[in-house]
C-alpha cells in the first residue's frame, strides 16, 4: 500500500479507492457540468465485486443490445450486439471482420499490439473512453457506442 | 442384528425399491454384510463435493455405475467470487471411469466443473453405452468437444449444455450427429454464441422423434421458428431463440399456427430480445404451461401481463422486475397452482429504481397463491410488516431467498432492521431448507436461526451481523445445516474455533470478506484433519501472511480424499506439509 501515493488514479476527488477490500471504485473523470449538477444527481455508486449476486450471462443480457460502430474516413456506420461477445478479443475480431482491418485494445501489458486502428467507446456519461480498462462485464453494461479511431490519434491517451 | 439369514439375491431385490441416495447410504450402514450387497449394486452416484472424496475411492467401493453426478466449484463461483483457475477438473474423474465403467456408465451430470474437449472426445470413445450428459454452468471446452460427443455417442439421449460457457470454434459441430434416426430425448444449446447451421439443425430435430426438450440459442432467429415447431410438434418444453422480428402478419399467422400444433407443450423460455407484436403467437399454449421463463425477455406490462394472466396452470414463473407489483398482483388473482416465483433485476447496478416493484409484490403472490414455496426476489425494499405477513401466509415456504439490492438497507418505513421480518420467516416456516438473507441485519436473527431452522440445508449471508456471536449461533443451532457461504461479514475466528466439529457435519462452508485470520486457518486445519481448509488469496503468495492478518477468502470442506495437488499458486490448502 506504500505505492498507494505515487499511483496515478482516475476518481472522483476526495474518493479513496482502498476504502475496502470488496469494493472497486469505477474509474471516472468529473464531467464537466459536475459544478451545475443539480443535487437529485446520485454519486457513481462503488461496484462491489459479485453483488448483486446476478450471474454474468445474465446482466449481459439486459444491457441495450445494439450499439453503433464509427471508423474514422468510413462513410457508413454500423451496428453490432455486444451481448453477443464475451471478451475483448471476441468483440475486436468481429470488428477486425467488419471493416477489414486490425483494431486493437490497449492493454497494460502489450499497448496497442502493433494494431493500426484503435477502439474507443461513449460511455452512460456521455464521456470517450478507451476500450480495454474495465472489466468485460462493467465495459458491456457502460458502453453506448463504439469509435474506431486511428492508432496515431489516441497515443496521447495511452500515456497513462 | 444383521439378517443373517436372507441371501444376497434377495438383499439385492429389496434394495433396488430404494432410489434415493439417503436411502442407499442408511442402508449401507446397517452391517457389514448389507454394505457389500449395496455397493455391488448401487447403480447412481450423487458427489456434491468433487473433492471430498477421489475416483479411486469411488470406483473401489461401486466396481458398476450407470451414473454419476458431481459437483466441482463452491456456488459463490457464479458471482465471480472464485478466481479463474481455482480447480474442479474432470478429467481425472473421466480417466479413471473410462478404464473402470466402460460398459455400465451411461449418464454424466456436472455443476460448476471445468471441462475439456478431451474429455468429451474420452467420453464420447470410452462409453459404449453413453446416454445422457448434462453440463450445467461448466467452462473449459469448445465446439469440437461437442462434435465428438455428436458423432461417436450413438444411443445419446440427452445433450444439455445448461449455462456453461463454451468456445464457438465452429457452427458446423451439428453435423457430426448421425445420418437417420437419433435417439435424442433432450437438446439444450441455449447458451451457445455463434452461428448455427439450419439445415443441420433441421434435419437433426426431424430425424429426433423422440425429442422432448428442445432450447435453442439466441442465434436462432424467429422466422426459422415455424418450422422447427412444425418438425416436433411433440415438444414438452421449448426454448425459443431471439424472439424478435419485423412485423409481418403472414409470419405471425405461421408462428401461431405452429406454436398451435404443439399440443404437449408445458414449458416456454428463452425469449431474448423479444417483439411485443409476437408475444400472441403462445396464447394457443398459454392455458397448458407449467413453467415459464421470461427472465431474458425485456417486455413490459400490458404485454407481460396479457401473456401471464392467460397460464392459468402455471407452477414455475421466473421474469423480470419489469413485472412490477401490479404484474404480481394479476399473478397472484390469475396462477393459483405456482409453486416457484423468481424475480430478476433488470438494472441491477442503477442507483435508482427504474421499475415500480416492491415488497407489495411479493407479499401479493404469497397471499394469492397457496402452494408457493420457492422464491427468489431481487428488490429494492422490505418492512418487517411484509416479510411477517409472507412468513404467515406461507409457512409451507422452503426455499426463501430475498435478495435487497442495496446492502445493509433496513426496513424503509420504520429504518430499523430486518430481524423481525426474517425472525418470521424461519419461526413458521419450520420446513424451510434454503434461506439468503440481506438487508440490515444484526446477530439477532442469527439467534433466530439458530432457534428455528432445524430443517435449513443452505444458507447464504452478505453484508450482515455484528459479530462473532452470529455465526456461533447458526453453526451451533442448526442442525440440518450443509452448506454455509458468508461474504463481508464480522465472522472472526472464535465462532469457528469453538464450532471447529460441526464442520466434519456440513459439506462446505465459505468465507470472504470477514475477519478469520491465517493463524486460526492454521489451528483449524491441526483440529480438523478431515477438512480441506483453502485460504485463497489473489493478494499475494499466502505464504507471506502473518498469523493475524485476516484471510482473503476461505473454503473449508469435509474430505476423504486428503488435501488436493491441482490448485493454484493463490490457494493454498492449510495443514498439507504439517508433520504428524
Amino acid at each position: 500500500m506504500e505505492m498507494a501515493g505515487t499511483e496515478l488514479r482516475l476518481g472522483l476527488p476526495g474518493t479513496d479507492s482502498s476504502s475496502s477490500s470488496a469494493s472497486k471504485i469505477t474509474n471516472k473523470r468529473p464531467s464537466s457540468d459536475m459544478i451545475n449538477s443539480n443535487d437529485d444527481e446520485p454519486a457513481p455508486k462503488a461496484q462491489v465485486v459479485g453483488w448483486p449476486p446476478v450471474r454474468s450471462y445474465r446482466k449481459n443480457v439486459l444491457q441495450a443490445s445494439y450499439v453503433k460502430v464509427s471508423m474514422d474516413g468510413a462513410a457508413y456506420l454500423r451496428k453490432i450486439n455486444l451481448n453477443v461477445y464475451k471478451s475483448y478479443p471476441q468483440l475486436l475480431k468481429a470488428l477486425d471482420n467488419m471493416f477489414k482491418c486490425s483494431i486493437g485494445v490497449y492493454s497494460e501489458r502489450e499497448g496497442y499490439n502493433g494494431c493500426d486502428y484503435v477502439a474507443t467507446y461513449e460511455d452512460k456519461d456521455g464521456d470517450w473512453m478507451l476500450a480495454g480498462d474495465v472489466p468485460w462485464d462493467m465495459f458491456i453494461n457502460s458502453c453506448r457506442r463504439l469509435r474506431i479511431m486511428k492508432g496515431s490519434e489516441a497515443k496521447g491517451l495511452a500515456c497513462l | 442384528m444383521a439378517s443373517a439369514s436372507l441371501p444376497e439375491q434377495v438383499l439385492k431385490h429389496l434394495f433396488s425399491f430404494l432410489t434415493s441416495d439417503k436411502d442407499r447410504n442408511c442402508v449401507s450402514l446397517v452391517c457389514k454384510l448389507w454394505y457389500e450387497v449395496e455397493r455391488r449394486c448401487r447403480r447412481s452416484v450423487f458427489i456434491g463435493n468433487c473433492y471430498a472424496v477421489t475416483p479411486d475411492i469411488m470406483i473401489r467401493r461401486f466396481p458398476q455405475l450407470t451414473s454419476l453426478t458431481l459437483k466441482g466449484k463452491p456456488h459463490f463461483a457464479d458471482f465471480n467470487l472464485v478466481p479463474d483457475g481455482w480447480g474442479a477438473y474432470v478429467d481425472p474423474w473421466i480417466a479413471a471411469m473410462s478404464q473402470s465403467y466402460p460398459f455400465c456408465l451411461e449418464e454424466i451430470r456436472l455443476k460448476r466443473m471445468v471441462v475439456t474437449d478431451e474429455s468429451l472426445e474420452l467420453i464420447s470413445t470410452s462409453f459404449h453405452n453413453f446416454k445422457v450428459l448434462i453440463l450445467l454452468s461448466c467452462e473449459g471446452f469448445t465446439t469440437d468437444g461437442l462434435a465428438a460427443i455428436a458423432a461417436n455417442c450413438r444411443n445419446l439421449r440427452e445433450l444439455d449444455l445448461g449455462e456453461s460457457e463454451v468456445e464457438d470454434l465452429s457452427s458446423d459441430w451439428l453435423s457430426h450427429f448421425p445420418d437417420g434416426c437419433t435417439s435424442l430425448v433432450s437438446l439444450n444449446i441455449s447458451c451457445l454464441g455463434s452461428e448455427i447451421n439450419f439445415s443441420d439443425l433441421e434435419r437433426l430435430i426431424t430425424c429426433s422423434p423422440n425429442l422432448k426438450t428442445l432450447r435453442l440459442s439466441q442465434a436462432v432467429p424467429l422466422e426459422k421458428l415455424p418450422d422447427l415447431l412444425c418438425r416436433a410438434p411433440q415438444l414438452v418444453e421449448f426454448g425459443t431463440g431471439a424472439y424478435s422480428s419485423e412485423v409481418q402478419s403472414d409470419v405471425f399467422s405461421n408462428l401461431e399456427e405452429a406454436f398451435s400444433g404443439c399440443k404437449k407443450l408445458e414449458g416456454l423460455s428463452g425469449f431474448w430480445d423479444v417483439t411485443p407484436a409476437y408475444l400472441p403467437a403462445v396464447y394457443p399454449v398459454c392455458s397448458r404451461l407449467t413453467s415459464l421463463n421470461l427472465s431474458y425477455a425485456t417486455i413490459q406490462n400490458p404485454d407481460l401481463n396479457k401473456l401471464i394472466s392467460r397460464c392459468h396452470n402455471l407452477q414455475r414463473l421466473w421474469v423480470l422486475d419489469y413485472i412490477e407489483d401490479t404484474g404480481l398482483q394479476a399473478l397472484a388473482a390469475s396462477c393459483k397452482d405456482l409453486q416457484e416465483l423468481r424475480v430478476f433485476p433488470s438494472d441491477p447496478f442503477g442507483p435508482e429504481p427504474n421499475v415500480s416493484l416492491t415488497e407489495q409484490g411479493l407479499v401479493a403472490v404469497s397471499d394469492g397463491c397457496p402452494k408457493l414455496q420457492t422464491v427468489l426476489y431481487f428488490c429494492r425494499q422490505m418492512t418487517n410488516a411484509a416479510l411477517v405477513t409472507i412468513a404467515r401466509n406461507r409457512p409451507n415456504m422452503i426455499c426463501f431467498r430475498l435478495c435487497i439490492l442495496e446492502p445493509r438497507s433496513p426496513d424503509y418505513l420504520t429504518l430499523e432492521p430486518l430481524d423481525a421480518g426474517f425472525g418470521a420467516i424461519v419461526e413458521q416456516c419450520k420446513e424451510l431448507r434454503r434461506l439468503s438473507l440481506s438487508g440490515l441485519l444484526t446477530d439477532r436473527i442469527f439467534e433466530y436461526i439458530g432457534a428455528h431452522a432445524k430443517k435449513l440445508e443452505m444458507l447464504s449471508v452478505a453484508f450482515v451481523g455484528d459479530s462473532d456471536l452470529g455465526l456461533h449461533h447458526v453453526l451451533s443451532g442448526c442442525e440440518s445445516l450443509r452448506k454455509l457461504e458468508i461474504r463481508d461479514c464480522p465472522f472472526g475466528d472464535k465462532a469457528l474455533l469453538a464450532n471447529a466439529a460441526k464442520l466434519e457435519t456440513m459439506r462446505s462452508l465459505w468465507m470472504s470478506s470477514c475477519s478469520v485470520s491465517f493463524g486460526a486457518c492454521e489451528l483449524l486445519s491441526q483440529k480438523m484433519p478431515r477438512l480441506n481448509i483453502e485460504v485463497i488469496d489473489e493478494n499475494g503468495p499466502p505464504d507471506t501472511q502473518s498469523e493475524s492478518c485476516p484471510v482473503e477468502k476461505l473454503y473449508i470442506y469435509r474430505t476423504v480424499a486428503g488435501p488436493r495437488f491441482d490448485m493454484p499458486g493463490f490457494v493454498r490448502i492449510m495443514n498439507q506439509d504439517a508433520a504428524h
